[in-house]
């Protein structure tokens, strides 16, 4: 079974430019490319020492999370901040109340105070779909990670650190390590690496936590780290939520360290110039070895760096689409 | 009253009934097939050329809500949709609040489905105390009180010897028990058939093994107990082959399916509609083939709406956070034509697996046209269609069919020989 895109006419406006940003699910390459390009251009302002351009001057970002988050909402802040936007930030606890009741009622408060844009977090699989569909349809809707299905921004910023330290995504072996099972970053990137046309992308874990039906994705799968590693360009590791010791999907942190631990040793089967890669926050001696995530490998800094400028990318490029297709909707009712 | 329906095609599956004849009704009750008894005077005729009578359809599963839920549905509303869907009796699950575990229970929706008069109903008493699993309810108190079968729906038994305890309390009194066969913990948490699609919308998965470990299990339980059992709500085409092989081997088992299973897949998942947000979940194509060829081969004898109405803010959240279910009662014979239009089923084999097949899996006293039986008929129109939603009596509006243009039109379903539906 291929994907569907039937989420298209949702996030593109009649000229499919993005009107919100909720996955990555039928997004055409030529759209990706020109996130990347546009935050490659923002990285500049990043580096000057007036760090801020007017693109979203007199419009209101909001931040919503309704899960836990330092890095993602951070560099949102900023990257919200550097377009001269208005920001507001909210941590909802969804444990108070029902939480399809919290989320539909906290936006609808907020979009009654004019917010433009929203940043959503949310711990449901598909609560920014609900909120671009049936919530806030004329607000932009940033997806900033949902459930287990897609964090499209970091998606992005992913692909900006390969193309960066890669060149290009063509002739590339990416593998992606450890709970792909629970991770919307693995695959917001496999659909990513997808579409810009990398080759070879694979995935490695043990099969408690890989999903049914990967191929799917049109990736390879390995159960054995080494095999999976061999004379691989990049290397994406996740990160392993202490959790899953419950339930039988691991026997212990010690045990996964062992088979799918990223070490020294272990990344000397990669290329000799292979870069190494995690969304953070970091497991140090679960996931990786200490020497590995400072190493001269290890680019999961410069991510946190990009991030920023794919932010600013996105958070333009949605306002601008939703805008147009304000505007067009107006004439047309006219 | 007496009425008379004249020039309709008389199909009854039961008798293999199939020809353009007159039928009479005295009383609520049908006197005549063709002539005329002598002095029958009709107080009313409906002329029904063109028109296909048939026993009214019998539903094992329609969840009226009420007591308990009524912002999602009563038992007026939902009777009248059930009318208007061809339906002239159907079973109501357990699930109400408080919990039909207490003759009180079954009473008063049997009081207020009579005072309501749109439909026969049968409850579904619950196996076991509050549908916990732990103790057994007082299923003859029940039985007396109007039940026709028991079951503890999806919520199932933690521990297997409580449940093979009550299926031998149930087999001591010849009752019949309907199992929703899905393993608790398999299916713990899941939102979605675990599949391709579920793994790209990043839904945790209900594994078909959660339907098959159980129904193996209960299988052999009905087995070694010689409870009478009725295998309710099958999703998989693995699970459909295991109730072929029981009766197969003598196993005096039956089955029904939900309308949906036959229609939909997870594929309809794509955008996180909640709509399709159902419990047992929407399987693969495989599944809904498997399903299609076992209701054409008889090994499921009934086919049922599952109908679960839910107020509007039940399916306004993203998708794991809204409420399972499908209201769907009131387009049961046009949705069901669709498997004719298709070439799956003739039209009596369809009537049967909609009347006399229910019927029959539950002991229920309805189902067949003949003389003397209760004057219960659904009279439809198979040339025209119907838009559905154009109207809408149930409380549910969460149908994912709403718009689409389906085959025929029911145009009476009457009851005891009284008109509960007329379009």
């Amino acid at each position: 079974m291929t994907p569907i895109d039937a989420k298209r006419p949702l996030q593109l406006n009649d000229q499919g430019q993005l009107r919100h940003f909720l996955s990555l699910d039928g997004l055409p390459r030529e759209l990706l490319t020109e996130i990347l390009d546009t935050a490659d251009s923002f990285l500049e302002v990043g580096a000057r020492a007036v760090k801020k351009v007017p693109l979203l001057r007199g419009k209101t970002v909001c931040n919503v999370f309704f899960e836990n988050s330092t890095r993602t909402r951070t560099t949102f802040e900023l990257a919200a901040q550097r377009l001269s936007a208005d920001v507001i930030t909210l941590n909802v606890s969804t444990s108070s109340t029902s939480k399809g009741e919290t989320l539909f009622d906290t936006l609808r408060n907020l979009e009654a105070m004019a917010a433009d844009m929203f940043v959503v977090r949310h711990a449901d699989s598909g609560a920014a779909h609900f909120i671009a569909e049936h919530v806030c349809p004329e607000v932009a809707i940033i997806n900033g990670g949902d459930g287990r299905h897609a964090h499209p921004t970091q998606g992005m910023l992913d692909m900006l650190t390969i193309r960066r330290h890669k060149g290009s995504f063509e002739n590339l072996s990416v593998a992606i390590v450890g709970d792909i099972l629970h991770s919307r970053v693995a695959r917001s990137n496999m659909l990513a690496l997808k579409t810009l046309g990398c080759p070879d992308i694979r995935v490695i874990g043990p099969k408690t936590l890989l999903p049914v039906g990967i191929e799917q994705y049109g990736v390879k799968v390995y159960t054995d780290l080494e095999q999976g590693l061999k004379d691989v360009d990049v290397v994406i590791m996740l990160r392993l939520q202490r959790e899953r010791m419950q339930g039988g999907l691991l026997p212990s942190e010690g045990e996964f360290y062992r088979l799918f631990g990223l070490t020294t040793a272990r990344l000397a089967g990669a290329k000799p110039d292979a870069i190494v890669m995690h969304p953070g926050p970091i497991n140090r001696g679960v996931e990786i070895e200490s020497a590995v995530a400072d190493g001269a490998h290890s680019v999961i800094l410069n991510q946190v760096t990009y991030g920023i400028a794919v932010r600013m990318a996105v958070l333009s490029m949605a306002m601008s689409g939703q805008t147009a297709q304000r505007q067009f909707e107006q004439e047309n009712a006219q | 009253m007496t009425l008379s329906i004249l020039g309709a095609r008389i199909i009854d599956p039961a008798s293999g009934l199939d020809q353009v004849s007159d039928l009479h009704i005295d009383a609520g009750k049908i006197v005549a097939i063709g002539a005329a008894p002598a002095g029958f005077h009709a107080a009313r005729s409906l002329n029904a050329e063109g028109l296909v009578a048939a026993p009214g359809l019998v539903d094992l599963s329609v969840a009226l809500r009420e007591p308990g839920y009524s912002r999602k549905g009563t038992i007026a509303s939902e009777t009248r949709a059930a009318a208007a869907g061809g339906v002239t009796s159907l079973c109501c699950p357990p699930r109400t609040k408080p919990i039909l575990d207490t003759s009180a229970v079954a009473e008063l929706i049997l009081d207020r489905a009579r005072e309501a008069g749109h439909a026969k109903v049968f409850p579904i008493g619950a196996l076991s105390k509050g549908l916990e699993g732990e103790q057994l309810a007082e299923l003859i108190a029940l039985r007396d009180a109007g039940c026709v079968a028991f079951g503890n729906g999806l919520s199932g038994f933690s521990n297997t010897r409580t449940l093979c305890r009550a299926l031998e309390y149930a087999a001591t009194f010849d009752l019949t028990v309907m199992f929703h066969s899905q393993d608790r913990d398999l299916a713990h948490g899941g939102l979605a058939h675990e599949g391709a699609m579920a793994s790209f919308l990043g839904l945790p998965g209900i594994p078909e093994t959660a339907e098959t470990v159980a129904l193996a299990r209960d299988l052999l339980l009905v087995e070694q107990t010689g409870v009478r059992a009725h295998f309710s709500q099958l999703t998989s085409a693995r699970g459909v082959e295991l109730i072929a092989q029981a009766q197969a081997r003598g196993l005096p088992v039956t089955a029904d399916v939900a309308l949906y299973q036959l229609i939909l897949t997870d594929e309809a998942l794509v955008d996180f509609s909640s709509l399709y947000h159902v419990q047992p979940p929407l399987r693969t194509r495989t599944d809904r083939d498997g399903l299609r060829e076992a209701v054409k081969a008889g090994v499921i004898q009934a086919i049922s709406s599952h109908h679960q109405p839910h107020e509007r803010d039940a399916k306004l959240a993203p998708f794991g956070a809204t409420e399972p279910g499908i209201s769907s009662v009131e387009l049961l014979l046009p949705l069901a034509l669709t498997l004719v239009d298709d070439g799956l089923l003739d039209l009596p084999t369809l009537l049967k697996r909609l009347s006399s097949g229910p019927a029959h899996a539950l002991r229920l006293p309805v189902g067949e046209l003949k003389v003397g039986a209760a004057a219960d008929l659904v009279v439809f129109d198979p040339q025209a269609s119907t838009v559905a939603g154009e109207q809408w009596r149930s409380k549910g509006e969460n149908c994912p069919f709403i718009g689409h243009c389906l085959p025929g039109a029911v145009r009476y379903t009457l009851v005891d020989g009284h008109i509960s539906h007329e379009a």
